[in-house]
């Protein structure tokens, strides 16, 4: 298991490999729909993405005493991003994209291009990756993008993932697709 | 009708729904772990499913943080005021969703403002029935939206899978819904299948087929035998939890059968993710509860 904190330089994301689990601690950056789309097309952002992760999710927050508090925190279908993605890896060097489902050729590329990995986690474990995030350090864009959309920054402690997109441009579910689609063409003999 | 009780059955209802997976559902899941490779990434998928289960009905937390269209299915006896019953669930689902039982999750589709209390035109949904008890009898299945968006449905004959307007072209029709659904349902999941009805209500009857038990079997005898073997089929296409690869890539099968037109052949196939929360009570006229079912 390929520990990884907060920076993630070019040098260890490069390293992962198809297949392997990674745990990530540290700074973690929620983004989802409307953040992607702002990003690319231009929108300033005060958060720096150099060296960061972007985590599609959108959690469910409540306020208690002055603090938000997670209830939820699950992955949201990464390849809604797929328009924006390469771009936003490309101008901000994003290094992980944590998500569930992976994405597309273009992000494929982008990812062996600059330096960029992507990990799968386990759609639907909401409570679990919830426990996992030890603060929630604040938000932007809550008011303009609303509670789902907003740009939350979080500092996670062990969160488990799975590389399924790495750096040298593999893909775990291309190989899954592949392999059963192979297998469906034996069912239908 | 006693408007206190029922919004509180109905609020414990929807937690109950949201926060507490049921015993069928976490044994298909459990019994799917025992049969992966142990230190293979679905043995792990399926670990932290488990995990983060358990964990969500200790903290009373939902299950999922796409908490999915709510799907009510009520059964009321003749004469029952149900304009009313409307107006309570309404109230309960409002009250969740200010609880944090429910996310956010209602969206004006033309302007995108969210629909705060997740009350809106087409939500939740409401199905009725009359029967013959004195007793109303309300199920709850709340679906998220990455499974709801790999649905299929099929007209037949459909040349691309050679499927003709008979069992084996059905069969055809729900392993290519398992297979272009590869683990984007958040796999494994079960597929709920419609044979005949119009586009309307094949899909809605297909959705109906969760309302069953993951163990149960049809009680028509070819349609049980299709649902046994499409789901050995599915497993052999070894997509996997999560699409990662690996033995179990569905929990079930459940396949039903409207009327149809000559004209007309659909299959109508709706995909429910592992985290399938369907739960169920028993009321009283007044809206006491007798028990909860499932």
């Amino acid at each position: 298991m390929a520990e990884l904190e907060y920076p993630f330089t070019e040098e260890k994301v490069r390293a992962l490999r198809v297949g392997e689990m990674v745990r990530v601690h540290g700074l973690v950056f929620t983004g989802r729909d409307r953040l992607h789309r702002f990003l690319a097309e231009g929108g300033t952002c005060p958060v720096d993405f150099h060296d960061g992760a972007i985590y599609h999710c959108c959690p469910v927050m409540v306020r208690r005493e002055g603090n938000w508090m997670v209830r939820a925190a699950g992955p949201t279908t990464s390849v809604r991003q797929e328009p924006y993605m390469a771009q936003i890896i490309a101008e901000h060097k994003v290094r992980l994209i944590i998500g569930k489902g992976g994405m597309g050729e273009p992000t494929r590329k982008a990812c062996r291009e600059h330096g960029c990995a992507y990990v799968q986690t386990v759609g639907g474990a909401a409570s679990l990756l919830a426990s996992r995030i030890q603060r929630v350090l604040g938000q932007h864009y809550l008011r303009e993008f609303g509670s789902a959309d907003a740009l939350w920054m979080l500092r996670v402690e062990g969160m488990e993932g799975v590389v399924t997109m790495d750096a040298a441009g593999k893909s775990l579910y291309r190989k899954v697709a592949l392999a059963s689609k192979r297998r469906m063409k034996e069912l239908l003999q | 009708m006693r408007q206190d009780f029922w919004e509180k059955n109905l609020l414990e209802l929807v937690r109950r729904t949201s926060t507490d997976l049921p015993g069928d559902v976490e044994l298909g899941l459990r019994q799917a772990w025992k049969k992966e490779r142990r230190g293979s990434l679905a043995s792990w998928v399926l670990s932290e499913i488990l995990e983060s289960v358990e964990l969500s009905r200790r903290n009373s937390e939902p299950i999922c943080q796409d908490t999915g269209t709510l799907l009510f299915y009520f059964r009321v006896p003749v004469g029952f005021d149900t304009n009313a019953i409307v107006a309570r669930t309404r109230s309960a689902i409002s009250k969740a969703t200010r609880q944090g039982y429910l996310r956010q999750n209602t969206l004006d589709a033309v302007s995108g403002a969210p629909f705060e209390t997740n009350v809106a035109p087409g939500s939740p949904v409401f199905h009725f029935q009359q029967g013959a008890r004195k007793t109303v009898d309300v199920r709850l299945i709340m679906k998220g939206g990455g499974c709801e968006n790999v649905g299929q449905q099929y007209s037949l004959p459909d040349a691309r899978l050679d499927a003709g307007r008979d069992l084996e072209g059905v069969r055809r029709c729900v392993l290519d819904a398992a297979l272009e659904a590869q683990g984007k349902g958040c796999a494994p999941g079960v597929l709920g299948v419609c044979i005949g009805g119009d586009r309307a209500t094949g899909m809605e009857h297909s959705k109906e087929q969760f309302l069953r038990r993951l163990r149960d079997k049809s009680p028509v005898l070819s349609l049980d035998r299709l649902e046994r073997r499409t789901f050995r089929d599915a497993q052999r296409l070894e997509i996997g939890p999560m699409g990662l690869g690996g033995r179990t890539t569905l929990l079930g099968v459940k396949i039903g059968m409207l009327s149809r037109l000559p004209a007309s052949y659909f299959v109508s196939v709706a995909y429910m993710c592992w985290a399938y929360r369907r739960r169920g009570a028993v009321l009283g006229p007044e809206g006491g509860l007798h028990r909860w079912i499932y």
